[in-house]
């Protein structure tokens, strides 16, 4: 066996600790540390699983409310009730690094972590979305990246049987060098069946299941808390881990078979990030209990690992579970029974500290809740970006209104952000359980959680949910990180906005949320802005409408050799339908139906008339500046209310979220997003009136990215309810217009009090939109 | 009627196809683990989708060799209803009992989406409920779903009536751009000479229920209720 190196400064600062840190990890174990636990403490401190530099930030974030069960911070996710028994737990983590480095397992390796830290919790993963972002598409490293990352998602929740039922994908050159990979996955459980990450019971055997130990991720989770440049991408290649979605699928079933075992699982934690040493750290720490292993029992595929390789590699697919004595055979019964491989490693002690020995001999011995709790905590110094006054100053009237709005929807529509994401959704499985009411093409995702979709019981068990049992979750992943640069305060609030407005088209309450905290180096006092900021308006957000922050993720130093990538906040929201014919999409349904705008056409107080940081700006006139639109939480909430009170009364066939690309666009979409199969598509015609809508510029009405617009459609019979509940609730409601004919001849017709009529047909502008993606990637 | 369906260590379809057979359409459904070795009392076997054995080596390669399907053939052989689903058509083609192999979808990536189908004979058990020239729209969710078979057993197979659905267009035409992944003659689904074992790509049991936008799979699966009703009545 080769000989420990010794530690010196040089090596302390390889492992990206400070000399203070320094200082506290010699206090912390009265001596200096040695190799293997160096290891550890480099990992546990780094920011992916310490949040050195954004706990203070992240206390804003409303955290509690009656239906939580497990919050966040407590656990591998957060739980929350659903009624009637069942309750879901959802989680979304970034693996933006390993996808830079090898896009495929990258991606597919972050969506295994996702959905173990969910069964970790006692839940059966039923859906996963994403959020990507990527730099510009027609750069053929792009496309690679985009092709890797997309397919790396489809291996993996293919295979495990997941459905991937709805996302988002996002192209800006800031992100060029650094895509962003955020991972979601929602289980659902019955109450009784939470399960505990904590070592608890004085004696209690420690198991390891799952596949070997091999070097591959070796310390990712130091590696992902770096900035990332050329050189580091190519030695950081083998910190990149390969993913097997076949066995986390056994992984998951025989877990799940153990769960229900009676009382044998005193504590059970999957081993992500910083595999072995953050499993065994946290589990005790959460118990205030001790642990100790033995290494040479953790079953490994590579020869001669040390201690400081076992620790510290991120082999996937491998869970902790800590077995009340006595329970010993059923983990060999089940595990057997898949196949899988499993091994006594060790037992929970009362010592407070975490021994790790090989071949009897300690190689690690650790305060386990010192190294998990008392991580450093970091106050950056934060300061206004300096590009954040040019603007401030910037106004669109230094552009001359378009002359060419036929051609500037057509071209917005194939702009590979707005364009259709088939090319994308396609290659997923979003179908398989038997759940997708909604599949993704609309505003949020709606799946069904039934008798079956939960995990299994006890053997005798009586069943504690009402027999037929049926519930609709709607789910939105939603980020913007234009806005989110421009006005990090603001346009964070946006994002929240945005994500709980999708819900309420889809007729949802929002229940939860989970946030992926996307940004540049915390050390650099511009950037550490911008996420102080973000978090603010992302917190007072959340509060609004009343969607708790269950957990998330803070990946940091996300920026290339030219620079940060644009702060990313994404969020996803989840919501409860209370019934099923509440359920709403964003195609228009019915000729004759009549369209209605809820909310300002236009926001008048802003200088920018919504132009700033939109999609129009930046595709026409290569500008990527001035104030986003404004939000107000207060006149969002109200729109959002209208909607789901309008929806809930039966009155509303469609709706849909004016977002990037502005109203045109929303209209363009509604036309024809309803998707039948392989090349049938149901279209429909839109007549369209705004000639009685004030707007200084025609750009601005058609393509304005004001906040807080919903485009619902209605039966006639039903609009002027509409329209007397908005005045009711102080909210702007206009008829712009009705559903016209169907099929091959449908067009969109928009009469403007500035322009001549404009009239598109519909099928030729599906076909850009739809065939965009596919066009550049096939 | 008492389907049983098979659960081979990667099987995610499994739990699909029970929910449709017991809780939509009201039949006995159990799932049967690739180490048993007797079927038990069963008038059907569903052999469903998913990544039996991970998809290693080549789809439905191992799975063919567990002990479960020695059971399987010779139920088969006696004359029991055998469907196979996605991956389900895939052992059931290696395992033999099948003609025809299917290899990667032309376009290469894996596809997820409605398709439509044109039903061949109506005179089998899994399309009895179906006239000639239905239409059923009913998604697909693969990899490696393009049909292959030698020109000479295709030959057999159509003169034989073997070719139970075809991708096609919304208006029944059997057209190269209906075919999601470039099978022979748009093939997504056949049966065996003696008509008792069928295999299909598209998968039935995600088009059951209404909520889950169509129920046209339901007319396969209540063709094979059909089927064994008459047989036990008779």
């Amino acid at each position: 066996m080769t000989k420990d190196p010794a530690i010196t400064p040089e090596l302390v600062a390889q492992h990206g600790i400070t000399p203070e840190e320094y200082e506290n990890i010699l206090k912390i174990l009265g001596r200096e540390p040695n190799y293997t636990e160096l290891g550890i403490f480099s990992v546990m401190w780094s920011e992916h699983c310490s949040y050195k530099n954004t706990k203070p930030l992240l206390k804003q974030f409303p955290t509690r409310s009656k239906k939580i069960l497990v919050g966040a911070g407590e656990e591998n996710a957060g739980i929350i009730d659903i009624g009637d028994n069942l309750a879901i737990a959802f989680k979304m983590e970034s693996h933006n690094h390993p996808s830079a480095v090898e896009p495929f397992q990258g991606a597919a390796t972050g969506v295994g972590g996702i959905i173990r830290d969910i069964f970790t919790m006692g839940a059966r993963p039923i859906c996963a979305m994403n959020s990507l972002r990527f730099g510009n598409l027609s750069s053929p490293e792009v496309q690679r990246l985009f092709r890797g990352v997309v397919g790396g998602i489809a291996h993996y929740g293919n295979c495990f049987g997941i459905p991937t039922i709805a996302g988002e994908v996002c192209f800006d050159d800031s992100y060029e060098g650094n895509p962003l990979v955020n991972a979601f996955c929602l289980g659902v459980l019955r109450h009784e069946q939470i399960a505990r990450g904590a070592a608890k019971g004085i004696g209690n055997p420690v198991f390891y299941v799952g596949p070997a130990t091999g070097r591959d991720g070796l310390a990712g989770a130091a590696f992902a808390s770096q900035d990332l440049t050329e050189a580091s991408a190519e030695q950081q290649r083998g910190a990149v881990q390969v993913g097997d979605p076949f066995m986390e699928k056994l992984v998951m079933e025989a877990c799940l078979e153990l769960l229900a075992a009676k009382d044998a699982v005193a504590g059970i934690q999957d081993m992500g990030a910083a595999g072995l040493t953050c499993s065994t750290c946290e589990t005790a720490a959460r118990a205030g209990t001790g642990i100790e292993i033995e290494l040479s029992k953790v079953p490994q595929r590579a020869t001669g690992m040390t201690p400081y390789e076992i620790m510290l590699s991120e082999s996937q697919e491998r869970m902790l579970i800590i077995v009340n004595k006595g329970h010993e055979a059923e983990v060999q019964r089940i595990f057997d029974k898949w196949d899988l491989p499993w091994s006594e490693i060790g037992v929970v002690t009362d010592t407070g500290h975490m021994v790790v020995k090989n071949h009897g001999q300690v190689v690690a011995n650790i305060p386990a809740a010192k190294i998990a709790n008392d991580s450093p905590v970091y106050h950056r110094d934060s300061k206004e970006p300096a590009y954040m006054q040019g603007v401030r100053a910037y106004r669109v009237d230094s552009l001359s209104d378009t002359t060419s709005p036929a051609k500037d929807l057509e071209m917005l529509l194939q702009t590979p952000t707005i364009a259709s994401k088939n090319w994308v959704y396609r290659q997923y499985d979003h179908m398989v359980r038997d759940g997708s009411v909604v599949c993704p093409g609309s505003d949020a995702a709606v799946v069904r959680i039934k008798g079956d979709s939960l995990p299994t019981l006890p053997e005798g068990a009586a069943e504690s949910v009402p027999a037929g049992i049926e519930k609709f979750i709607a789910l939105s992943v939603d980020g913007n990180g234009v806005y989110v640069y421009l006005d990090p305060y603001e346009g964070s609030k946006t994002v929240v906005a945005e994500c709980a407005r999708n819900l309420a088209c889809s007729g949802a309450t929002p229940l939860g949320s989970t946030d992926n905290l996307n940004f540049g180096n915390p050390h650099n006092p511009e950037l550490f802005f911008q996420l102080k900021e973000s978090v603010r308006g992302l917190a007072e957000a959340c509060a609004a409408f009343n969607a708790p922050v269950t957990g998330g993720n803070v990946s940091l130093y996300n920026q290339n050799p030219m620079g940060a990538i644009d702060p990313t906040p994404t969020l996803a929201l989840v919501g409860l339908i209370e019934k099923k014919e509440h359920i709403t999409t964003q195609w228009f349904k019915d000729e004759g139906d009549v369209i209605i705008l809820l909310g300002d056409a236009v926001d008048s107080a802003d200088p920018n008339l919504g132009l700033g940081g939109s999609a129009y700006l930046m595709a026409k006139h290569d500008v990527k500046n001035g104030l986003p639109p404004r939000c107000d939480l207060k006149k969002e909430k109200a729109v959002q209310d209208l909607t789901l009170e309008c929806i809930r009364s039966g009155w509303i066939k469609s709706a849909h979220d004016c977002s990037e690309g502005g109203l045109a666009v929303c209209l363009a979409e509604s036309c024809f997003s309803k998707n039948l199969a392989l090349n049938t598509t149901v279209f429909k015609g839109a007549k369209i009136d705004l000639s009685g809508v004030k707007s200084l510029r025609l750009d601005a009405l058609l393509f304005g990215e004001t906040q807080s617009r919903i485009v619902v459609s209605t039966s006639a019979d039903h609009a002027e309810q509409v329209l007397a509940k908005a005045r009711a609730g102080s909210v702007t409601a206009t008829v712009i217009g009705k559903v016209t004919g169907c099929c091959k001849a449908a067009t969109l017709d928009i009469t403007t009090a500035t322009a001549s009529t404009l009239s598109w047909s519909i099928p030729a502008l599906h076909s850009l939109w739809w065939n965009a993606l596919a066009q550049i990637m096939d | 009627m008492n389907f049983s369906v098979l659960q081979f260590p990667g099987s995610n379809c499994d739990q699909d196809c029970v929910h449709v057979l017991k809780n939509v359409l009201g039949h006995n459904a159990r799932l049967l683990w690739h180490k048993d070795t007797s079927l038990g009392d069963t008038d059907a076997v569903i052999v469903p989708g998913g990544f039996s054995y991970g998809d290693y080596l080549r789809t439905g390669a191992i799975a063919r060799y567990s002990n479960i399907m020695a059971a399987v053939k010779q139920f088969a052989d006696r004359g029991g209803l055998v469907l196979g689903i996605c991956n389900g058509f895939q052992i059931l083609c290696e395992a033999g009992l099948l003609p025809g192999a299917l290899i990667r979808n032309k376009g290469i990536t894996f596809r997820c989406e409605f398709v439509w189908l044109r039903t061949g004979n109506p005179d089998t058990p899994f399309t009895c409920k179906a006239p000639e020239g239905t239409l059923l729209r009913i998604p697909i969710a693969h990899g490696e779903g393009c049909y292959f078979a030698d020109a000479e057993t295709l030959k057999q197979m159509e003169a034989n009536g073997q070719i139970l659905w075809r991708y096609c267009d919304r208006h029944g035409n059997t057209t190269p751009e209906s075919n999601p992944n470039g099978s022979l003659l748009n093939i997504a689904g056949i049966c065996n000479a003696q008509k008792n074992v069928a295999g299909l790509m598209p998968h039935p049991e995600r088009a059951s229920e209404e909520i889950l936008s169509g129920h046209d799979g339901r007319i396969l699966l209540e063709s094979m209720v059909q089927f064994l009703e008459n047989r036990k009545r008779s």
